[in-house]
């Protein structure tokens, strides 16, 4: 007895050594975040890849979309709980990093150039990523949204099955103790192989073939087409292999130019919007106060800006963006024209810092430009101060 | 010969262009047409919402219930904000006209006071029957006014379109008839718009009105003792000029307005320094930031670290995000473990070298006290009750909150989800009201 189990603990270690060497040969850490903690309210690749992951293991089923909100996390948060690890506060540091990067597999590749050409994809370990990805373009319809969200339902419901195979990565059977014993923090080995499925398993839709499902999209990309043969549809994740499924060798030859440049913006992602406003409203804002202000300081223009939010809370004015400044005579730029101008990065990080709460015009709910300001009245307000040449005033 | 082509060559240039400017003439008069509809439109939805808003007054008048009255009320600030929109569209944008809004505004304001927020709790008091009876016959006295007009403006054809001309071209209307209608209009409401309403929908006070109060008998700071304050506050080497300006009557507290070179980056860094007590109320630096190179949780470190050099102590960050190369924190102060909501800072921080370039001060300044009383009496557990069940709530703190009503509540606050959505709801932790339920935004998709 005492003999099986030091021969036991022994295959343990190896098989723990193993692992470790195995996980960190793996070409994984040159597709791996940056060393940056990433927490709410951060954008950038660094979230694009823990939203992928995420969502490769089941724990985020929203759109992979770079910008860290809530739903994003709320699934980091349940992620920490179930893996045990000791701090469950929703930010990403080397622990989580490490886990996930142990657990999940990131194709870097896929996910980047379904972000860049705009389309509608999700990212579930064990389906088929010919299958997950929508058509060209497909993102930015807000009207698709409830059926394209259907469609991530489904296979969100189909995960737990293929799902299986993910938390055990590596190799076959016996590992599974000492796989979940080498994970760094545990308390209970066998949690996250185990509880995490129960978590989307609602109803169990087994057989459909996932091709079934959307019939649609197969044809859609003709370009895929020759992939898909080559591929055991069932189980896609030869877990160990280094490179990845056949899809990629084809499309690399149009990917590699984007790929030069991909590490940043261009790529067409979501963003952060401030609570209350659309981004449509940050873009009228924009436009009213580049065609009031466009040759004032960027202090005069945060005043602007802030001067339409002073109005949207008074009492004698309109209560929204849009009725703010389309109220008849109450903007020149409105009244001639200049708000349709296309406003630049200038006028916009105004509005964004007017809407933060910076008020350089003191609360001001008027302001004139006294070498133009033909309207008598408007020389009768209390002037709060001048900034460049527009006057403020309450 | 050749006479007789160039004729028939004038001919057509002639019918052509006239035969344009024709088009153009028809074109514009579409338009102008199509402009003064709108504004006859929204004029003549206004009186009958007023009619409207009169009626329905007294029908809440008459009646005796709670459970009718709350529907009445309802209806009654249902038809305020309609009134108030239709006000909007009219072309009376820069001329004295606020009364009115400002009278519709307290109507909607009362009504949705007593039918929507607490009408269970506080039934309708015999002041508020008094206020809504004077309510009532001013409502009489504007739908009176704005009939008159009507009538004056179906009669006559008056237009729109020449009253906002006359507006527009800084001309003082007077011998225009709608101008002038409104105008009678205003001055009758501004004759008893200070009726005393009820507490609740009187006039909160403002950050600015309170920072004045807190700071009033401080001592008063010279333009060079500002410079010190800025520059001790900056805390950068780089500073270069300063030119300081004072505020105007307009602003109830007075400020010194501060413009300092930034010679390092080559810009300038604005920044008003109250005269009592000299406290930095707000600050900017403009400048580019091209590259991201710090993560948002060492800026976040950055900025708590600028704030505790500065006497912001027992600060904690409540909510951070990125936009573009800047990161951007809401901190609140932080009592026996309560958030202070009110007590609120903003700091930016570029991402690129990681300094300080905006900072956000009106609301601390205004609340900021050390020895606020709390009002627990509901526990997490009495007040998750009061959360609507299909929350799945998540995370839970004690929180103080400033409620309608301008008064700063104690209360529970819940982080929750509804499928995909985030909802963060406050529960007074003495009454049990639900204060407060705002969805919590989601990323924006790029549209474009």
């Amino acid at each position: 007895m005492k003999q099986n189990h030091t021969k036991l603990s022994v295959i343990q270690l190896i098989i723990v050594t193993l692992f470790c060497v195995v996980s960190l040969t793996i070409p994984q850490s040159a597709e791996a975040f940056s060393d940056q903690v990433v927490q709410r309210g951060a954008t950038g690749d660094d979230v694009v890849e823990l939203q992928a992951r995420m969502q490769y293991n089941g724990y985020y089923n929203g759109t992979i979309d770079g910008v860290f909100g809530w739903q994003t996390y709320w699934s980091v948060k349940e992620f920490q709980k179930q893996f045990g690890l000791e701090v469950v506060d929703g930010v990403v540091g080397d622990k989580t990093k490490a886990m996930l990067e142990r657990a999940t597999k990131y194709d870097k590749e896929f996910v980047l150039q379904n972000l860049r050409e705009g389309r509608k994809f999700t990212y579930y370990g064990g389906v088929d990523k010919n299958i997950q990805r929508g058509p060209k373009g497909s993102k930015g319809q807000p009207k698709k949204q409830p059926k394209d969200d259907g469609v991530e339902k489904q296979q969100e419901q189909k995960q737990p099955k293929e799902e299986a195979p993910a938390p055990k990565e590596e190799p076959p059977a016996e590992e599974q103790q000492p796989q979940a014993k080498e994970r760094p923090v545990k308390e209970e080995p066998e949690a996250p192989a185990e509880e995490s499925p129960p978590e989307q398993q609602e109803p169990a839709e087994e057989p459909t073939p996932e091709g079934a499902e959307e019939p649609e999209e197969a044809p859609e990309e003709p370009e895929e087409a020759p992939a898909e043969p080559e591929e055991t549809p069932e189980e896609p994740e030869a877990p160990e292999e280094p490179e990845e499924d056949p899809i990629e060798e084809i499309e690399t030859p149009e990917e590699e130019e984007p790929e030069a440049q991909d590490d940043d913006i261009n790529i067409e992602k979501a963003m952060n919007v401030p609570e209350g406003f659309s981004d449509n409203d940050i873009q009228l804002m924009a436009q009213a106060v580049y065609g009031e202000a466009r040759g004032e300081p960027y202090e005069g223009q945060v005043a602007v800006a802030a001067v339409i939010l002073n109005r949207i809370e008074s009492p004698i004015f309109p209560n929204t963006v849009s009725d703010v400044i389309f109220e008849p005579l109450a903007f020149t730029a409105v009244a001639d024209g200049q708000i349709w101008m296309e406003p630049n990065e200038r006028a916009r990080k105004a509005v964004m810092d007017a809407i933060n709460g910076q008020d350089p015009s003191g609360n001001a709910i008027y302001y004139f430009n006294p070498q133009t300001a033909t309207n008598k009245w408007i020389w009768s307000r209390p002037q709060i101060k001048q900034i460049g040449k527009h006057i403020f005033c309450e | 010969m050749a006479r007789n082509i160039i004729i028939a060559i004038l001919v057509v240039v002639v019918a052509g262009a006239g035969f344009w400017g024709y088009r153009e003439h028809e074109e514009k008069n579409a338009i102008l047409n199509h402009t003064e509809n709108t504004y006859q439109r929204a004029f003549h939805d206004l009186t009958y919402q007023v009619d409207l808003l009169h009626d329905e007054i007294g029908s809440t008048l008459a009646m005796n219930s709670t459970e009718k009255l709350s529907p009445s009320l309802a209806e009654v600030w249902r038809i305020t904000s309609q009134a108030q929109n239709d006000l909007g569209q009219l072309p009376l944008g820069l001329m004295p006209f606020s009364k009115t809004e400002e009278f519709l505004k307290k109507v909607g304001d009362f009504s949705y006071q007593h039918s929507i927020r607490n009408q269970e709790h506080e039934p309708l008091t015999d002041e508020n029957y008094d206020d809504l009876k004077t309510l009532y016959s001013q409502a009489a006295d504007i739908q009176n006014e704005l009939r008159s007009v009507q009538s004056l403006v179906l009669k006559d054809h008056l237009r729109w379109m020449d009253a906002e001309l006359a507006m527009s071209a800084g001309e003082e209307p007077l011998n225009n008839a709608i101008v002038n209608g409104f105008k009678i209009i205003d001055d009758k409401v501004s004759g008893f718009s200070e009726v005393n309403f009820d507490s609740e929908t009187e006039h909160v006070a403002g950050n600015d009105e309170k920072i004045y109060e807190r700071i009033k008998d401080e001592k008063t700071i010279t333009k060079q003792e500002a410079e010190e304050v800025a520059k001790t506050f900056l805390g950068r080497s780089a500073l270069g000029d300063v030119q300081v300006t004072e505020t105007g009557e307009g602003l109830d507290y007075e400020a010194y307005s501060l413009t300092i070179a930034d010679r390092k980056h080559n810009t300038n860094v604005t920044m008003d320094i109250t005269k009592n007590g000299g406290h930095p109320v707000w600050m900017l630096n403009e400048r580019d930031i091209d590259k991201d190179v710090l993560s948002l949780s060492e800026a976040a470190d950055n900025a708590k670290n600028f704030l505790e050099t500065n006497d912001f102590n027992d600060m904690q960050l409540v909510d951070s995000k990125q936009y573009d190369n800047v990161g951007v924190f809401q901190f609140v102060f932080v009592d026996d473990k309560i958030r202070i909501y009110p007590d609120e800072v903003v700091v930016e921080v570029a991402l690129d070298e990681g300094d300080i370039i905006a900072f956000e001060n009106f609301a601390y300044l205004a609340n900021h006290k050390d020895d606020r009383e709390f009002n627990l009496e509901l526990t997490k557990e009495d007040a998750e009750e009061k959360a609507n069940g299909n929350l799945d709530i998540k995370e839970h703190y004690v929180a103080v909150i400033e409620n309608q009503a301008g008064d700063e509540v104690t209360c529970h606050e819940f982080y929750g989800t509804i499928e995909n959505d985030t909802f963060r709801i406050f529960i007074n932790a003495e009454t049990g009201n639900e204060e407060q339920v705002e969805k919590l935004p989601n990323p924006e998709p790029v549209y474009h």
